[in-house]
């Protein structure tokens, strides 16, 4: 096939799948693209490949691209966000260990499981997360900032590494992407405690991250690019898809994992702990439904906030969530706009319908679980 | 030369660590520890608080360092990212060649230049002789798939070697594809139908 080559990177996650998914079912070749998927392995290489121009784009944690746009740690390079590839989808786990500590809590109940964790006495805990600028951990350290006598000590770990690292204990609990914690349940060293969206109902997982200077001076290919994730992520996200995704996916040579560690993620059918039932998690990983491709520009906000930006790092955050292309390049094919390109994060408890281009948008809710709002105005 | 520069080298392969220290003490520095378990990572740059650190690029273990380097804050020994565009050359060549450096902060660039170069030199060297042992792997590998998909044809088509090979060869180029790939397909369906 001919058509512009694109050199695209991800990491082997489920939530690569509008990628994979853009490739597979040709609507990259629709847009005239060859989508070539590039393997890394690791957050770093991704990051290092992206900004030095061995990649064009990229599958990028969020918090990441946001980091990188505001000049915090690591490579610093203008990186922006196209559009929101995954929301949610990631889970906590505690070891067999000191899941005796906490055998009380039902899964999701981010307050009562602090609390159970405060009331433990002992070291520090050790909680493996994937990359020190990752949602995970940023959405671990605001769940634990509410309760302050717990001490923990983060530890990078790679995902693929995550259930044998809690095997071996060294660490006593981790948050990861699915299907790692799948993963760790079926080797039977583990047991889930809550999803990611229990601590924040709608937060933004990776993204589709590009250097300025590229988009700059692609914006044609951009915008194909755009549109081909779009429609990927709109087959994705429609439940009669779902069955074939998974098949897709895991005959993909792009992620190697057999489908029945990709089912969870994709239905929402968490096991919690091996031999048990699955609990049903709703939204568990969205890639389309209530504007989930949409980058809010608050949500950067949110993020370089958490990152520990002044105001300036959270003007810059902001601009690097695209809002504006994502309008530009996706209006023409029908898609809904919100009405505006920031929200209230965390005031959204229920679906609710927002003002929007067409008129059918519902967003989905956003809170927190401490029940706090943000709100970064002023262009609101 | 400054000999007092301390240097860790994060890879798991025995051979290729000793070849790295070996072009680094050749080059002048002696300073320089090996390391290829990274679970022992914090406590050794805690201990030997390198200036430099060297990992493979290709090495998942870089964001369990990257994270030392944070987890360390303000601390004295913090570890920096080096490989960036300031030299752009320099950078490009370490990106080619597949190594990362991580250097601590305010270590002034005319120290780190000629540590990364020789890193550069060796880690180039082993590339390439890692890419010439896969592709003489890969080659044996064809050539023994060939030699099976031969050996179908002679038997089931009664036809000599010469012959069974020109036919993977003609079928080959009429389908626009490799020899390898024709006769790959011909094992496999072999195998099934076996």
């Amino acid at each position: 096939m001919s058509g512009t080559v694109l050199n695209c990177g991800y990491v082997p996650l489920v939530d690569c799948a509008p990628l994979v998914i853009a490739k597979e079912l040709g609507f990259a070749a629709e847009q005239g693209l060859d989508l070539n998927l590039v393997r890394q392995p690791s957050w770093s290489a991704l990051r290092d490949m992206l900004a030095l121009g061995h990649l064009d784009a990229a599958q990028m944690l969020a918090p990441l691209a946001v980091a990188m746009s505001i000049g915090m740690g690591g490579l610093q390079a203008q990186v922006d966000a196209l559009m929101v590839l995954s929301v949610n989808g990631t889970v906590f786990g505690v070891s067999n260990s000191l899941q005796v500590d906490v055998q009380s809590v039902p899964f999701g109940d981010a307050n009562g499981l602090l609390a159970a964790l405060v009331k433990r006495n002992g070291p520090p805990l050790r909680i493996g997360v994937p990359f020190h600028q990752s949602m995970h951990r940023l959405l671990l350290s605001y769940w634990r900032a509410a309760a302050p006598d717990l001490q923990i000590d983060t530890i990078t770990i790679p995902p693929p590494r995550m259930a044998d690292a809690v095997a071996k204990g060294v660490v006593d609990a981790f948050w990861v992407g699915e299907p790692w914690g799948s993963v760790a349940v079926q080797q039977d060293c583990a047991q889930l405690m809550m999803a990611g969206r229990d601590v924040w109902q709608f937060a933004p997982e990776k993204v589709l991250a590009v250097r300025r200077d590229w988009v700059d001076s692609n914006q044609d290919t951009a915008r194909r690019l755009m549109r081909a994730v779009y429609q990927a992520a709109a087959w994705l996200d429609a439940s009669q898809n779902k069955p074939l995704a998974v098949e897709i996916l895991g005959r993909s040579e792009h992620l190697s994992m057999s489908p029945d560690v990709i089912d969870p993620a994709l239905s929402g059918q968490i096991v919690p702990k091996r031999g048990a039932p699955p609990v049903n998690v709703q939204d568990f990983l969205q890639f389309h439904k209530h504007a989930a491709t949409f980058p809010w520009r608050s949500q950067a906000a949110w993020i370089a906030q958490q990152l520990g930006a002044d105001s300036t790092g959270i003007a810059k955050a902001k601009a690097c969530f695209r809002s504006d292309l994502y309008r530009q390049n996706l209006t023409d094919i029908g898609v809904d706009m919100p009405g505006a390109s920031e929200k209230e994060e965390g005031a959204l408890r229920y679906e609710t319908a927002v003002a929007s281009t067409r008129g059918y948008l519902i967003l989905a809710p956003d809170a927190y679980f401490d029940g706090k709002t943000f709100d970064f105005g002023p262009d609101r | 030369m400054d000999r007092d520069l301390r240097i860790l080298v994060v890879e798991p392969d025995p051979e290729r660590v000793q070849e790295i220290i070996d072009a680094l003490s050749d080059t002048g520095w002696s300073d320089v520890r090996a390391l290829a378990q990274i679970s022992a990572l914090d406590r050794t740059v805690k201990e030997f608080a390198p200036d430099i650190v060297l990992i493979d690029l290709a090495n998942p273990d870089r964001d369990t360092l990257e994270h030392i380097s944070y987890a360390s804050g303000a601390a004295k020994r913090a570890v920096a990212l080096f490989v960036d565009q300031t030299d752009a050359t320099l950078t490009q060549a370490a990106l080619n060649a597949g190594v990362s450096a991580y250097v601590v902060d305010g270590l002034q660039r005319d120290r780190i230049k000629p540590v990364l170069e020789t890193a550069i030199a060796r880690f180039k060297v082993t590339h390439q002789m890692r890419s010439e042992l896969d592709a003489a792997k890969q080659a044996l590998q064809d050539r023994k798939t060939i030699d099976r998909a031969k050996g179908i044809l002679m038997r089931q088509r009664n036809m000599p070697e010469e012959e069974a090979y020109t036919l993977l060869r003609t079928t080959a180029m009429s389908q626009n594809r490799k020899v390898i790939d024709v006769a790959q397909a011909l094992v496999t369906a072999a195998d099934l139908l076996a």
